[in-house]
């Protein structure tokens, strides 16, 4: 019975799936790769990549070890919400905000300064977005309506209408802005 | 709660109880072997696995025989995983060429998946080889699952039949949950989930090159694997440049809809659900959340449909849900307030159409306050254990909840099969409380329950507190139990409280702080696991049994109705009870003690 059912949900089942899956959604199936106008890979859309230009749209702190978006070891950091050493980390990454961008006096939002469930979230809230159009801008020499454009062409909007939450696509974001994709 | 909160949570439990009703009364029909299309053509199939494992599908079971078969295909299933973790190093499908598990951590994940926990004390893409995975993991999630209905449809019998002293046959049960219920709905639940971008493929990990370099400083190791150290005795440290990514692939999805859909929770990669290849979109989230509690609740209709009074399991699918909405609300609530230390400094936490604020340390922004509470409420209601937010960093009040729910001894929808018959031994409690109060001899759907029904009821109820607080009072008195802990003070205490709490329910969610790769947790709750499955399983049985073999008892003017609004709000007060009288003292210690403390009460 159990070599049966080994063979059965082990085997066949997930060969069926793959087949059918690379039938189906060819592109899903292998980690939906998004490549440059000329073919060359960019990445994936589903996983953050780090970046820390100024010039870039920055995504969410990473706790993957050694080093941060390391997609072959997702990891969240795990700090409890009293443990000082999640203070400690939030107060160094507001401080590394207000840094590189002296002059902003909005609000940091909240996902801009906490890290991600997996360390790859390739997305951050429209408000952490706007948040970094002063310092973009700049380093750019870019008008922010150019950049509010843009944010706007790389949101995601909650699936019908109700599902999950609005959220920009950082890596799709950047690129854009770098002119690599179309 | 905002109100997209309440939009997105009221069309769950809509579809969620819509969806209760038609896969109910289907379920029922495949255990009572009515003729519904899918096992008339798959007949064939279904008897080949029976010549295939020479098995006599009409040979009926006592209890005891019953008992032996789940005992002994489960032993079987633990030694053959088992193998498989030691092995995998000279096994094919090996491409990241991942060494042998090590021998007390292929233990812990042997009985973790054969008894339907999937505690995951390792992190998926970087220990278990393809091959492991599907032969391994994949295999039990379908095994496990099916036993859990299995010995449900045994125990539905024990109501069903009258001075009979069987209960079916394990095997076929086995076979027809997974033939006609899990692999089904898994095929038609993996398709969807790639087609929003989960990853199922057998190529190696893909290398993409960065945008952006980035540098990193780590001790520089020796050709040993040593910290090298300069005469001062201080470490040597090192500047890497990492131009790469490289992504962790693999055939995700086939495992991922199983792993919902029966309860399991054990992820492909390390972080879960809240990795973007196991769960890319809210789509995808809300399939996947589906899953979770679709067939524990279809399952109440299901047991209705088989005592043959509908009104009983609705009477049950209504008590869980009213627990579960409540539980809900607590946790959206606290996790959306937020964490005040971070308010001090100047963040912003609060909701708007631009973010969904609150405390996002340890979430992912496509699913926001939300779905990663609803979340976190439905895999610990149902003994499913999956996450798609890190609930060690969730706040004390939104992590006790998850807690809680797993210590009422996975009742409220509980895990495939394995909730339902731990409900209903609740409500075999709650008619001994009625009828100890009104002075009659109490009954439950035309059965007389008598002292060997109650011993049996009382270990059933009585065995996961003991192991979560007996096992909880070894980890904190060992050195190898607090040297795990990653969060200080009372935080440290909850993660110690919750993996106990987690294995001795056959949850396996965890607070992930706490390093329970250590031949210390991976015994202990490997025991752990072991003892809550099946020292359960046994004492149920025995109550099929002797039900079965009772004559039916007719409607009296004494008999109290089980399917009223009364009943229903006796069995919440039952499992409530028993549940706060156990552990609110220790709870109080952990996030209770936290939550005083963050609100710089203490």
């Amino acid at each position: 019975m159990l070599m049966v059912w080994t063979v059965i949900t082990g085997v066949a089942y997930p060969l069926a799936v793959t087949g059918l899956a690379k039938l189906l959604f060819p592109v899903q199936a292998n980690g939906s790769l998004i490549t440059g106008n000329h073919g060359e890979p960019l990445g994936s859309a589903l996983i953050g990549q780090a970046f820390s230009d100024p010039k870039y749209f920055w995504g969410r702190p990473s706790a993957t070890s050694p080093y941060p978006y390391n997609a072959g070891a997702s990891s969240g950091s795990n700090l409890g919400p009293t443990n000082p050493a999640l203070v400690e980390s939030v107060k160094a990454r507001i401080e590394a905000l207000q840094m590189a961008d002296p002059d902003n006096r909005l609000p940091i939002p909240v996902d801009l300064i906490t890290s991600s469930a997996s360390g790859l979230d390739p997305h951050i809230s429209l408000a952490a977005a706007f948040y970094q159009t002063n310092r973009v801008a700049k380093a750019r020499k870019m008008p922010i309506h150019t950049l509010h454009a843009l944010i706007n062409a790389n949101t995601e909007p909650r699936q019908w209408f109700i599902l999950g939450e609005p959220r920009v696509n950082v890596l799709r974001l950047n690129m854009a802005m770098d002119g690599k994709t179309r | 709660m905002t109100e997209n909160a309440v939009a997105q949570f009221a069309i769950y439990m809509l579809t969620l109880l819509t969806l209760a009703k038609p896969l109910g009364w289907y379920m029922a029909c495949i255990y009572q072997n009515q003729p519904i299309g899918v096992n008339r053509w798959l007949t064939s199939v279904e008897n080949l696995i029976y010549r295939l494992s020479r098995i006599n599908p009409n040979e009926e079971m006592r209890w005891t025989d019953y008992a032996i078969a789940v005992l002994a295909f489960n032993l079987l299933s633990i030694l053959l995983l088992f193998t498989l973790q030691r092995f995998q190093s000279i096994l094919p499908f090996n491409p990241q060429q991942l060494p042998d598990v090590n021998p007390d951590l292929a233990f812990n994940t042997a009985i973790s998946f054969a008894t339907n926990t999937n505690w995951q004390a390792y992190s998926g893409e970087m220990t278990m080889s393809y091959l492991t995975q599907m032969l391994g993991l994949t295999v039990q999630n379908f095994l496990s699952a099916a036993t859990g209905m299995a010995v449900l449809a045994a125990f539905s019998r024990g109501f069903t039949r009258r001075n009979s002293n069987t209960l079916g046959n394990y095997w076929v049960d086995l076979t027809r949950s997974i033939l006609y219920i899990l692999l089904p709905l898994s095929l038609l639940w993996s398709l969807a989930l790639v087609g929003q971008g989960v990853v199922q493929t057998f190529n190696p990990y893909q290398t993409i090159p960065l945008t952006e370099t980035i540098k990193h400083t780590q001790p520089k190791l020796d050709a040993y694997g040593q910290t090298w150290r300069d005469e001062a005795g201080n470490t040597v440290m090192e500047t890497l440049e990492v131009r790469e990514q490289t992504l962790a692939l693999g055939p995700a999805a086939s495992q991922i809809a199983i792993k919902q859909l029966g309860t399991n929770g054990g992820g492909f990669f390390n972080v879960n659900s809240a990795h973007p290849f196991e769960n890319p979109t809210p789509l995808s989230n809300f399939l996947e959340m589906l899953a979770i509690l679709l067939i524990p609740a279809a399952l109440c209709h299901t047991f209705g449909t088989m005592v043959g009074d509908t009104r009983q399991g609705w009477a049950i699918l209504a008590a869980m849900s009213l627990v579960f909405v409540a539980l809900v609300a607590v946790t959206v609530n606290a996790e959306q307030i937020g964490n005040p230390q971070l308010s001090a400094m100047g963040v912003d936490q609060a909701a708007s159409s631009l973010q969904s604020g609150g405390n996002m340390e340890g979430k992912e922004v496509r699913f926001g306050i939300a779905n990663s509470s609803l979340w976190a409420v439905a895999t610990t209601a149902a003994s499913n254990g999956s996450v798609n937010a890190m609930l060690d960093s969730f706040t004390p009040l939104g992590g006790m909840v998850p807690m809680w729910l797993m210590q009422l001894g996975e009742v409220i929808f509980g895990g495939v099969g394995s909730g339902l018959y731990g409900m209903l031994v609740f409500a075999i409690i709650a008619v001994f409380v009625a009828g100890l109060m009104i002075g009659r001899t109490p009954e439950y759907l035309g059965k007389k329950i008598e002292a060997y029904e109650m011993k049996m009821a009382a270990i059933v109820i009585l065995i996961p507190p003991l192991l979560v607080l007996g096992g909880t009072a070894v980890a904190v008195l060992a050195d190898a139990g607090k040297l795990a802990v990653f969060n200080p003070g009372a935080h440290g205490f909850s993660e110690i409280l919750y993996a106990l709490s987690s294995a001795g329910n056959n949850n396996g969610s965890a607070f992930g702080g706490l390093s329970a790769n250590s031949a210390f947790y991976n015994i202990l709750l490997g025991l752990s696991m072991l003892c809550s499955r099946y020292w359960l399983i046994v004492p149920v049985l025995a109550i099929a049994g002797s039900l079965a073999e009772k004559k039916i008892v007719p409607v009296g003017p004494g008999t109290l109705p089980t399917h009223t609004p009364l009943f229903v709000l006796l069995l919440i007060t039952t499992v409530l009870l028993v549940g706060a009288l156990t552990f609110v003292p220790a709870l109080a210690l952990g996030p209770i003690v936290e939550h005083l403390i963050m609100l710089g009460l203490t």
